[in-house]
């Protein structure tokens, strides 16, 4: 009973709570797109005639194009309306600049917390046995269900003049919301669950006797952590940070509501999408919107290829 | 094994360490400031809450968010379920590139996604122009809230169904084709009734989402208070007020919904769980 088997696209079939809410991304899982078609078709006709098979992957392939894929592209057409000289003028505005690098700190100081604390989380949850571990899992999904918007809040609450710790924040002259700290914090918020619960399902499944092996061999809890786990854990650490720093680069609600919109100093590129796109400057909006659509992709890809790679270690 | 939880705790090190590093991190950062929420929100009476959290602009949000989420989640329900069959059951050319972008909606910044809606929608986009002649508007409209909704809601119902589609015994299909059974008889009676909880976990999923959403839909809804207004926008225009308060209250209320929808999906996978044990 140590291992759970890993459902095929990395549901668990004990998956509590909100596991589950952050699964699209994510499913897909552990085993691949190869595992969705049957190994070898069996040439026996079977299912739908034909004519119903056809109809149905049209009306499949065009909810898809209508829904997902028209505003993907919508997106770049727009970005490129006024030609490619306008969107990298658009894209060099000094604002523009500020929002970028904003999101790229903020994605550096998220990102790399939550790897820690996802790794900390997963080697506690999995390889130990201890009382309240599925209440502390269900605690570590709980930003998914909670509004974006409610995650800004109650930064707000805590930090802001008329929250908790205001007065004294101000008195000692600390900003926090409508700046830096505020934005890391609602951003963290959101991108807590990402890598823990990446990480907890596969180190379950691996068990923990390599790592009493490497024990009983001689070697220091951090060597055996450096030599064992951590290789073992490589590509769920790339899914759960690619996966993290997606949504901690895209975040619109929560660091919406702390961050004050301050041109250049607190606006994200989400934010800055917004501003833009209310001053009507609409292709301008859509250049530095298409980056971030450009980041989802890429995020895609390299989701792809780590589930390849997970898929083939597998099949070894 | 698991029966010697004490003795097994002794053999790995680094237990206290990590369990006390994640403690301290999601108390910091998730259940302190949760708990501020509802003390901020405890600082009204019980009649002040509830005239706060029953206000007509909130009551017209509530029906707003909770209708469109609703629909928008059927909707997936229905097409997610086509989407995931096809996907795993048919070849065709393209399947990768969809399979791959189903993810999308949960990939691409919200943000991005409203304004995109916002331009494939409105009178002179690509789309709304050719409803604008019908008579259908949908930027500015609850017909848009919908839209944006159904954006985001997708992947959740297909990637719930998926796995169990493909988990499910073909060998019970071809036995029931075996017995004179019509394609659509194994359908309906065969296959259905083994997705009927993933489908239902989906479409709970999609609508938890729905209704917390923010960024896709403030673009496109034209945020008419009494019309086109989103409960997570009153939150955010109560603070924009320094109602702090009356956005902590309106913020317990959705918290609330919330883990009632925890607790609906919990069931359903324990659900969807027994289903599967029956089975074997």
């Amino acid at each position: 009973m140590e291992s759970k088997t890993l459902h095929p696209a990395g549901l668990t079939a004990d998956m509590t709570t909100i596991e589950l809410m952050a699964e699209p991304l994510r499913a897909g899982g552990w085993l691949v797109s190869e595992a969705y078609a049957p190994p070898a078709r069996r040439p026996r006709t079977r299912g739908a005639p034909p004519l119903v098979r056809r109809l149905l992957i049209a009306s499949a392939v065009a909810y898809f194009a209508l829904v997902v894929l028209t505003p993907l592209v919508a997106v770049f057409y727009e970005a490129f309306r006024k030609g490619a000289e306008f969107y990298l003028a658009s894209l060099s505005e000094p604002d523009a600049l500020a929002a970028v690098r904003l999101t790229l700190i903020l994605a550096l100081i998220a990102v790399p917390l939550n790897l820690v604390f996802g790794v900390a989380a997963a080697w506690a949850i999995a390889k130990f046995e201890f009382r309240g571990k599925s209440l502390l899992v269900s605690l570590i999904d709980l930003p998914f269900a909670v509004s974006p918007v409610i995650a800004g809040l109650i930064y707000v609450l805590m930090f802001g003049l008329q929250g908790w710790l205001g007065p004294w924040l101000s008195a000692h002259g600390i900003k926090v919301i409508f700046a830096l700290p505020g934005l890391a914090l609602a951003t963290i918020f959101v991108t807590v669950p990402f890598v823990a619960r990446e990480l907890i399902p596969l180190m379950e499944s691996q068990g923990k006797d390599e790592e009493e092996a490497a024990l009983v061999l001689g070697a220091s809890g951090w060597q055996t952590f450096r030599r064992v786990t951590l290789p073992n854990i490589k590509w769920g650490l790339v899914y759960g940070a690619i996966l993290c720093n997606a949504r901690a680069m895209g975040e619109f609600g929560a660091v919406s509501v702390v961050s004050g919109h301050i041109r250049g100093e607190t606006n994200t590129m989400p934010l800055q999408v917004e501003i833009l796109y209310n001053e009507y400057n609409f292709v301008a909006a859509f250049a530095v919107a298409s980056l971030l659509a450009l980041l989802a992709l890429v995020t895609l890809v390299v989701k792809t290829i780590v589930e390849a790679r997970t898929h083939e270690v597998s099949a070894r | 094994m698991s029966s010697h939880p004490r003795r097994r705790r002794g053999v790995l090190p680094g237990f206290n360490l990590a369990l006390g590093f994640t403690l301290v991190y999601l108390g910091a950062i998730v259940l302190l400031p949760l708990c501020a929420l509802v003390i901020r929100s405890a600082a009204l009476t019980v009649q002040q809450f509830w005239d706060v959290v029953t206000a007509p602009r909130l009551m017209a949000s509530y029906r707003l968010s909770f209708g469109a989420s609703f629909i928008a989640a059927a909707i997936n329900t229905v097409f997610g379920l086509l989407l995931a069959w096809v996907l795993t059951r048919y070849r065709f050319p393209g399947r990768r590139i969809v399979d791959a972008l189903v993810d999308l909606p949960f990939a691409l910044p919200t943000a991005v996604a409203g304004i995109a809606l916002t331009a494939l929608y409105s009178n002179n986009g690509w789309i709304g122009r050719y409803l604008e002649p019908l008579g259908i508007k949908v930027a500015y409209t609850p017909v848009g809230v919908l839209i944006a909704l159904v954006f985001i809601g997708l992947p959740f119902v297909v990637r719930t169904v998926q796995p169990v589609l493909e988990d499910l015994e073909r060998e019970l299909e071809e036995a029931a084709a075996t017995l004179g059974a019509t394609p659509w008889q194994v359908f309906s009676r065969v296959i259905f009734p083994v997705l009927l909880p993933a489908l239902t976990t989906g479409f709970t999923l999609a609508f938890a989402r729905a209704i917390g959403e923010y960024g896709s839909v403030i673009f496109i809804a034209g945020n008419m208070p009494m019309v086109s207004e989103i409960t997570p926008l009153i939150i955010v225009t109560k603070l924009e007020q320094y109602d702090y308060t009356g956005a902590a209250a309106v913020a317990t209320v959705m918290l609330l919904v919330s883990f009632s929808l925890i607790l609906a999906i919990n069931a359903l996978q324990s659900w969807n769980r027994r289903r599967y044990t029956r089975q074997d």
